[in-house]
């Protein structure tokens, strides 16, 4: 059924014969040539037919030749891994062996099942998913989701991870210039003259734009009295000489950003039929640029009226681009129907190839009289003031319909043409996608019925098509003036130039909207936007329905909503809506636009960041020990942190007890590397310290330690931790893991912008120390024969005192602190000796059985003695005596940070939520953290609750289980019986204190 | 990505900034002074103008120093940028 090369011309085209290629279409194979699309080798063997649409599963052809085709999406299969949906045929580049498969359908794309809903559609008309699946409730998660997340969708992802590589890259310019089309090429020149650095992107594999679209032969434009491919090999060729010039072919811009940022995606080696393993795919551009020149051309609209979907009906700018670009005519029989006279000139190249144009339909009373006189002069017959209605055809277009349609709705001179091909043309359509992503405001140009860039809100210029240009030698014109007028704007000179030109053009004026028809309902078979199959009556049912605002009508009809973000459909629809309610376009409005222009890939938005690189890892220095006994590390931030340490077998639960037990009995070993550290160090530096703490530090002893808490302005627990007075102008605060960074922020905030005239220096030093935490009873034991220098005894070294000495040969600050309420040492050294200070410790360590523990053992821990975790029993309402912490703020201080709030009325109230601990009457039962507390029991929903669980764990050293929780008026409830409700029945627990072990405080002191 | 004029570094793209909030809102010199509403207005009642907006900005993947900002919020337009304690150079409200 193929015929290879039926439609190929015999010569001419950017093409090159000399090189085939072969590739296979849905198991078929084909050939092309180098330089062919996916779309233009398949048109060569007279294939139309490349997928089916989006809902009803029509049977879909190529309708365009660039970026904006919504039809013909297809998927490119290299292996398992490499399987790349919804690609637009016309921009797959051809390559030796590749293979391609078309999208929605089954079994195949001839027959196709799901084109029953083709025939349903009265059942669907727009917003039908809003009005069904409504009821019976269950059959949603049974039935409906089923079956419509199977339905939905396009291509298919790649089931296994991508093993390319991607490329990131910034880059800095004086002017970026979008689009290598005729407008693009002048500006680049212009700019680039007066040695400015200028970056030239295009979507396309070849410079040149709308220039590759010229024949060679002697239709073709001329420019300063070249042949058009002659400029343009020269132009190309002068850039590329200029050192200050970056050309990137193959590259979308996709983004414009603030400030002039630019995301450009650069396709590397999906052209290549073999890449090199290690290449990268992809690469994303961010690129800086002092001035912006916007040449992205224009996008022509096809006509909407019944039947204008079937394969075999493109845009006459695809069938001109695929003849002059490929050597590939659309087909044998061709009728044009247009509304703008630059489609005149496709029909007379068509002709001139061999190509039967049957006749040219026009919608208007008349085209110009230069494109009317020249389609004459060719023996093309031109009917003009006619409407379409209807095509026939199922796979293929074989027929169309047209007539003349009176002003009073009267049909008449009815006439059907037979064709293979019908053309398309409504006028083009700007693109103005990045000017309006740069927010710049777009303005409504009625003689042309589009939208053009208006007021720039960036250092942005439009040149050329996409400005509303028309004529190839103002738009050569336009480029170069606003080139050189970019390149000044930027601080380097450019270089003024003027073009001649001689070509026989047509304008690119239209009317968007959709052809008058008769009767007084629009066609159910006009389509306005292709990809979403939206039709013209979705559109009429949407406005009928109340949906007033252009916006609410894309959301209601998914018009426009496709992966082509309506290139083709926004304005036919805008044009519909206008009409239909007798306003104008832009009362009408404008749906925004947002990137990416075109769909993008995850790898390339990813690049470098993934697998290891995807996020930094901070190791504690007794990181490669802990691996090599058996830890299991939890992540906190960035941070690994050793959770616990299992043993023959051990889950969780059991390693948690005995690393408990063994603290309590023996010894544990922690590592406290990740806590904050912040030296802050000057002659002020413990007034800044108290107009910050709620505790007071001018009154700490050089060589002591004091626990310190922080609450922000309103008065809530921000952070807590140890701090230590090492001299009198040096304090080393240390934070909690996660609030290291902004403690010093907020330190650094009030030092700056408050407290500028205070002599303090403030320095991260949290990767300075690494803090090994010796805890138990026989600390002292295990330390005493390693540290020389100090002493350990309970008199000379008391609980949070500090002292200097050495551990071994290296270096050391010891801190008497403990966060289990046992005997306790934190020993800080720098470092780099950390992991060698470690395996001294553990080493003396082994005569008393010591054991190290990890986060999950030192959460048990601190919980027995009612120690807070901020952020853990603290939510960001918790006042210092919310949390039991009172006692730590200083009485005899004016002001500290936080304090003023603590006045106010509210925190004083009674009610407010109060740290306690619970008991569970079975000791076995651990409740949930997160549960609810409730007064009274078997309480209707929705119950008072007046508290929740903030920790929760097995004691192994008590026997039972321990809460902690915040309860409103908690501490007037020690002793009552409160109610934990839960799914399987209330829990009743004892309100107590918070401390359950060692409540003297005994062997802190020891 | 917005471009940011930090006045101790120049130029330096949006990445190595961190942005403040308000500029121009001083603690009060005794807090213990004010009213209930004067330190909840302190607190929490924050300009959100369309247009001309002074915010604060830490370089905080540079030199570290806050300075001030005076942004337009509709269009991104940094008009100036200066240090801590200067007054607003457009001469608009400093609460």
């Amino acid at each position: 059924m193929n015929h290879p090369l039926l439609f190929r011309t015999p010569t001419g085209g950017r093409v090159d014969r000399s090189r085939t290629l072969r590739f296979t279409f849905d198991g078929q194979a084909y050939q092309g040539y180098a330089g062919d699309t996916l779309a233009s080798a398949l048109l060569a063997h007279g294939v139309h037919l490349m997928g089916r649409s989006f809902k009803y599963h029509r049977p879909r052809g190529l309708l365009a030749a660039g970026a904006e085709e919504p039809n013909a999406l297809v998927a490119v299969i290299r292996d398992a891994a490499r399987r790349t949906p919804n690609l637009r045929a016309t921009q797959v580049e051809l390559y030796d062996g590749l293979i391609a498969e078309s999208q929605n359908r089954w079994p195949s794309l001839a027959f196709d099942v799901g084109a029953i809903n083709d025939f349903l559609s009265p059942l669907f008309p727009a917003g039908f998913y809003y009005k069904t699946f409504m009821w019976p409730r269950q059959a949603w998660h049974r039935v409906f989701e089923p079956v419509v997340r199977q339905a939905a969708g396009l291509g298919e992802p790649p089931t296994l991870p991508d093993p390319d590589r991607y490329a990131q890259r910034y880059a800095h310019c004086d002017v970026l210039v979008v689009g290598a089309g005729p407008a693009g090429l002048a500006a680049a020149l212009a700019a680039s003259a007066g040695g400015g650095r200028v970056v030239l992107c295009d979507e396309q594999p070849e410079l040149g734009g709308a220039l590759l679209d010229e024949p060679a032969s002697s239709l073709g434009a001329s420019i300063n009295g070249q042949p058009a491919s002659r400029w343009l090999a020269d132009a190309v060729a002068t850039l590329s000489a200029r050192p200050n010039v970056t050309l990137l072919p193959r590259t979308t811009c996709f983004g414009y950003f603030a400030h002039n940022m630019l995301s450009l995606n650069q396709r590397l080696t999906e052209h290549l039929a073999a890449p090199a393993p290690q290449a990268p795919r992809e690469r994303l551009w961010q690129v800086r640029a002092r001035e912006v020149v916007l040449a992205t051309g224009a996008i022509e609209r096809p006509l909407v009226f019944p039947g204008n979907d079937r394969p075999g009906m493109l845009l006459a700018s695809a069938a001109r681009s695929l003849l002059n670009r490929h050597g590939v005519k659309v087909g044998s029989r061709v009728v044009l129907v247009t509304g703008c006279d630059a489609a005149y000139i496709t029909a007379l190249e068509l002709q001139a190839a061999g190509v039967t144009v049957v006749r040219i339909l026009d919608t208007r009373p008349a085209a110009a009289e230069h494109v009317t006189r020249a389609a004459l002069a060719a023996g093309l017959m031109v009917s003009a003031n006619v409407t379409v209605l209807g095509t026939s055809g199922r796979r293929r277009v074989t027929g169309l319909t047209l007539a003349r349609l009176a002003a009073t709705g009267e049909v008449s001179d009815r006439e059907s043409l037979a064709c293979d091909t019908v053309l398309m043309s409504g006028g083009y359509t700007p693109t103005v996608h990045l000017f309006s992503q740069s927010r710049g405001q777009l303005r409504f140009d009625a003689a042309q019925q589009v939208f053009v860039p208006g007021v720039s809100a960036e250092r942005e210029h439009s040149a050329g098509a996409c400005r509303g240009t028309d004529g190839l030698r103002s738009t050569l014109d336009e480029g170069a003036a606003v080139g050189a007028a970019a390149a000044f704007a930027a601080g380097s000179r450019g270089v003024l130039a003027s073009y001649t030109v001689q070509a026989l053009e047509g304008s690119l004026r239209g009317q968007p909207g959709v052809l008058p028809q008769p009767g007084s309902h629009p066609p159910a078979r006009a389509f306005v936007d292709f990809q979403n199959d939206v039709t013209s009556k979705d559109l009429a049912l949407a406005m009928r329905e109340g949906f007033e605002s252009v916006e609410h009508i894309k959301r209601y009809t998914t018009n426009g909503m496709a992966t082509d973000q309506g290139k083709t459909s926004n304005m036919n629809a805008l044009g519909f809506v206008a009409k239909s309610k007798a306003i104008t376009v832009p009362q009408a409005g404008l749906t925004t636009f947002r990137m990416p222009y075109t769909p993008v890939t995850f790898g390339s938005l990813a690049g470098y960041d993934r697998g290891d690189l995807f996020d930094p890892v901070r190791p504690t220095p007794s990181h490669d020990w802990a691996v090599a006994h058996g830890v299991v590390f939890e992540d906190v931030g960035l941070w690994k942190r050793a959770r616990y340490f299992p043993r023959d077998g051990e889950d969780m639960h059991a390693a948690v007890d005995r690393e408990c037990l063994a603290v309590r009995a023996s010894v544990g070993l922690f590592d406290a590397s990740t806590l904050g550290k912040i030296a802050v160090v000057g002659p002020d530096a413990a007034t800044f310290l108290n107009r910050l703490y709620v505790n007071n530090f001018s009154t700490l002893a050089v060589g002591k330690c004091r626990y310190g808490i922080l609450t922000r302005e309103d008065g809530f627990v921000y952070d807590d931790g140890v701090i230590a007075r090492l001299a009198d102008e040096h304090f080393h605060v240390t934070t909690t893991t996660g609030g290291a960074a902004r403690v010093l922020q907020m330190m650094e905030d009030y030092l700056q912008t408050e407290w500028s005239d205070l002599q303090v220096w403030l320095t991260s030093t949290t990767e300075q120390w690494a803090v090994i935490a010796v805890q138990g009873p026989k600390a002292r034991e295990v330390l005493a024969p390693l540290v020389s220098g100090l002493n350990l005894s309970a008199s000379e070294l008391p609980h949070m005192a500090l002292a200097h000495g050495h551990l071994g040969d290296i270096p050391m600050l010891l801190m008497r602190v403990s966060f289990t309420g046992e005997l306790g040492y934190e020993i800080n050294v720098p470092s780099g000796h950390g992991q060698r200070a470690w395996e001294m410790v553990w080493a003396a360590g082994q005569a008393y059985g010591m054991t190290p523990y990890g986060t999950e053992a030192m959460h048990v821990l601190r919980a027995e003695k009612g120690y807070v975790i901020v952020g853990q029993e603290t939510d960001g309402t918790a006042t210092p005596d919310d949390a039991g912490l009172s006692w730590a703020i200083a009485k005899s201080k004016a002001d500290f940070v936080g304090k003023r709030s603590l006045a106010r009325p509210t925190m004083l109230a009674t009610g407010r939520k109060q740290l306690v601990g619970l008991r569970t009457v079975d000791p076995r039962l651990v409740l949930e953290e997160g549960a609810q507390v409730a007064a009274t029991p078997n309480q209707k929903v929705p119950m008072r609750l007046i508290g929740h669980v903030t920790s929760s764990y097995h004691s192994a050293v008590l026997g039972h289980s321990i809460a902690l929780a915040m309860v409103a008026d908690g501490r007037a409830r020690i002793g009552q019986t409160l109610y934990v409700p839960m799914p399987e029945g209330e829990i009743p627990v004892t309100v107590t204190t918070t401390v359950f072990y060692d409540t003297a405080g005994a062997r802190l002191h020891d | 990505m917005l471009l940011i004029h930090c006045p101790y570094c120049g130029q330096r793209p949006e990445l190595e900034f961190r942005h403040g909030g308000q500029a121009h809102v001083a603690r009060p010199a005794d807090p213990s002074a004010t009213s209930i509403d004067e330190w909840a207005d302190y607190l929490y009642l924050r300009e959100n103008p369309k247009g001309l907006h002074a915010e604060r900005w830490r370089h905080v993947h540079g030199c570290g120093r806050f300075f001030n900002a005076l942004r337009d919020t509709t269009t991104d337009v940094f008009v100036s940028t200066y240090r801590c304690g200067e007054p607003r150079p457009d001469g608009g409200s400093a609460r």
